[in-house]
């Protein structure tokens, strides 16, 4: 199957749309380059959600960020998820649409959390049927997040790092590079966060996301309730260092602050940026 | 294991009510499990919050945690998870229908948050129309229900931010209609006769066969007048979104 033309790049700063903000992206002028929003969130018929939406597009470039396309899923995807993502896209021309490296739905079943992979070649093999089923679907070429994990599996053939730059190389998708997440991941298995930035094709990288996690009773989670922590930061020099210029975006789920201090922390991530490219 | 057997037991250990025996995946396990769960149960208090504050966090979490165990989920998006709460409530509390009443409204609230647009009808476009070839088309977000409880005052006090009733029966069986107005999501109690009359409407989606009813209740004068008054009513409050009549069209589409 030919592969889509690569997504654009853009080097910007953007934040997650959320509904405790959305007074401030309507009726204020926010200083960033895009938006970011749950894609299923406005997947919907009609009504408020999709209007703000709209709105919103009128002032920002918008991200499509989905949670729910399940990617990894052995049994393929769902025809009517790809329907009304093809709807939204079609209507809000993302700049990007993405989603994660994992699955979430199984027969009938649907978890709703991001479940992981083994990165074996046959779980590669249909990664990439699945992409690129999606990717004709939309018409365009997708990023894929890699995803924090919490175990791993026997018998993997390949390193997380190889199996997303393999996967990229042969669908043409690009990749949405969570620092956070190498950094909770590496933690939670005990690899070195380093190898895998130096495992991962950076020309396939277009967007960053920077977010918080929590210490729980074993292991590093992703909760996305706290800032970006210290050695996050450092690893996301590291990152824009090999990147170059690349959207950055913060993700906030849970507490979320007012939206002056989410600012805050996005100049942090322009100021290293910038510190990186000079 | 290939993926898919890798999947389906992955599922399985997600789902189980009991965690699996120790094993070295055992912490990062415990991790999904409760992600999922957590998740789920979230779903539900953020989707009946005027249930949860009705029936108090313990009650609330027993039924929410019952139903995560017998109604895994199967949409394509979490939001449809309270779709079938109503009937693990049903089971759990099966005297209680001021709470089967409650879920009720709050999950027809929700749905019609988000339901098709509909732009509303002009009554001008009405003049041309052959009454006894009359279409009535609903608003896509319209929810209706009988009502044998104060559920619908239980839910505006919470709205109100007023002290919540005690549970009562109603004196006379009713009604509840749920729809939507532009953006704002409206909740109506109707008597029993505009329940039943408008459910009649929305069935045979005819203005004659509304006629027929209530000429059959109210007799050959009184039963057309209170048609019309009724379809008025509905068109000025956006219930009723187009009228047709095959030859003069006012439907609406937004």
């Amino acid at each position: 199957m030919p592969t889509p033309p690569s997504p654009p790049r853009l080097a910007g700063f953007g934040l997650g749309l959320r509904r405790e903000h959305y007074h401030d992206f309507l009726e204020t002028r926010v200083p960033v380059d895009f938006v970011e929003v749950i894609s299923e969130n406005f997947m919907v018929d009609g009504g408020q959600p999709r209007h703000i939406l709209r709105r919103v597009r009128e002032r920002h470039p918008v991200v499509l960020h989905g949670v729910s396309m399940s990617i990894g899923s052995a049994d393929g995807l769902r025809p009517d998820y790809l329907r009304r993502l093809k709807a939204l896209v079609d209507e809000i021309e993302p700049l990007y649409v993405s989603d994660h490296l994992s699955w979430s739905r199984i027969g009938g079943f649907s978890s709703h959390d991001l479940l992981p992979l083994p990165y074996t070649r046959e779980a590669l093999d249909i990664v990439c049927a699945n992409i690129d089923r999606a990717q004709e679907a939309l018409g365009r070429a997708m990023l894929f997040e890699n995803p924090s994990s919490y175990l791993g599996f026997d018998g993997a053939d390949l390193h997380e790092w190889d199996f997303l730059a393999q996967m990229s190389r042969r669908t043409g998708c690009g990749l949405l590079l969570d620092v956070n997440n190498v950094y909770v991941s590496a933690a939670n298995h005990g690899f070195d966060a380093h190898d895998f930035l130096d495992g991962i094709p950076f020309d396939r990288v277009r967007q960053i996301h920077l977010a918080g996690h929590s210490q729980g009773r074993d292991l590093l989670v992703d909760t996305h309730d706290s800032p970006v922590a210290d050695g996050v930061w450092t690893l996301y020099e590291h990152a824009v260092a090999r990147c170059g210029p690349v959207a950055t975006m913060i993700e906030r789920d849970a507490d979320i602050p007012p939206l002056a201090e989410l600012l805050a922390e996005l100049d942090r991530a322009r100021c290293l940026a910038l510190a990186e490219a000079t | 294991m290939n993926l898919l057997a890798l999947q389906h037991d992955f599922r399985n250990r997600l789902t189980a009510a009991a965690p699996p025996a120790a094993s070295p995946a055992s912490p990062g396990l415990a991790v999904y499990r409760n992600n999922y769960r957590v998740q789920l149960v979230g779903c539900l208090e953020q989707t009946f919050p005027c249930l949860r504050a009705f029936v108090g966090d313990d009650v609330f979490r027993q039924a929410a945690a019952a139903h995560v165990a017998r109604h895994p989920p199967h949409a394509w998006t979490l939001d449809a998870y309270g779709e079938r709460f109503g009937d693990t409530l049903a089971h759990l509390y099966p005297d209680n229908p001021d709470v089967h009443e409650l879920a009720w409204i709050e999950w027809a609230m929700n749905t019609a948050f988000v339901a098709p647009d509909a732009a509303p009808l002009d009554p001008a476009t009405l003049a041309s129309v052959d009454w006894d070839r009359a279409t009535l088309a609903f608003a896509p977000s319209l929810r209706l229900a009988p009502l044998a409880t104060n559920a619908a005052d239980i839910w505006s006090a919470q709205q109100e931010g007023r002290a919540l009733p005690e549970a009562a029966m109603l004196s006379a069986p009713g009604g509840v209609l749920v729809w939507r107005r532009g953006f704002t999501v409206r909740l109506r109690v109707l008597d029993e006769a505009t329940h039943d009359a408008l459910a009649h409407a929305r069935k045979h989606g005819r203005f004659d066969a509304l006629c027929a009813l209530l000429v059959a209740q109210l007799g050959e004068e009184a039963g057309p007048a209170q048609a019309g008054a009724l379809l008025a009513d509905w068109i000025g409050g956006d219930i009723v979104v187009a009228v047709t009549d095959g030859a003069s069209s006012t439907l609406t589409i937004p």
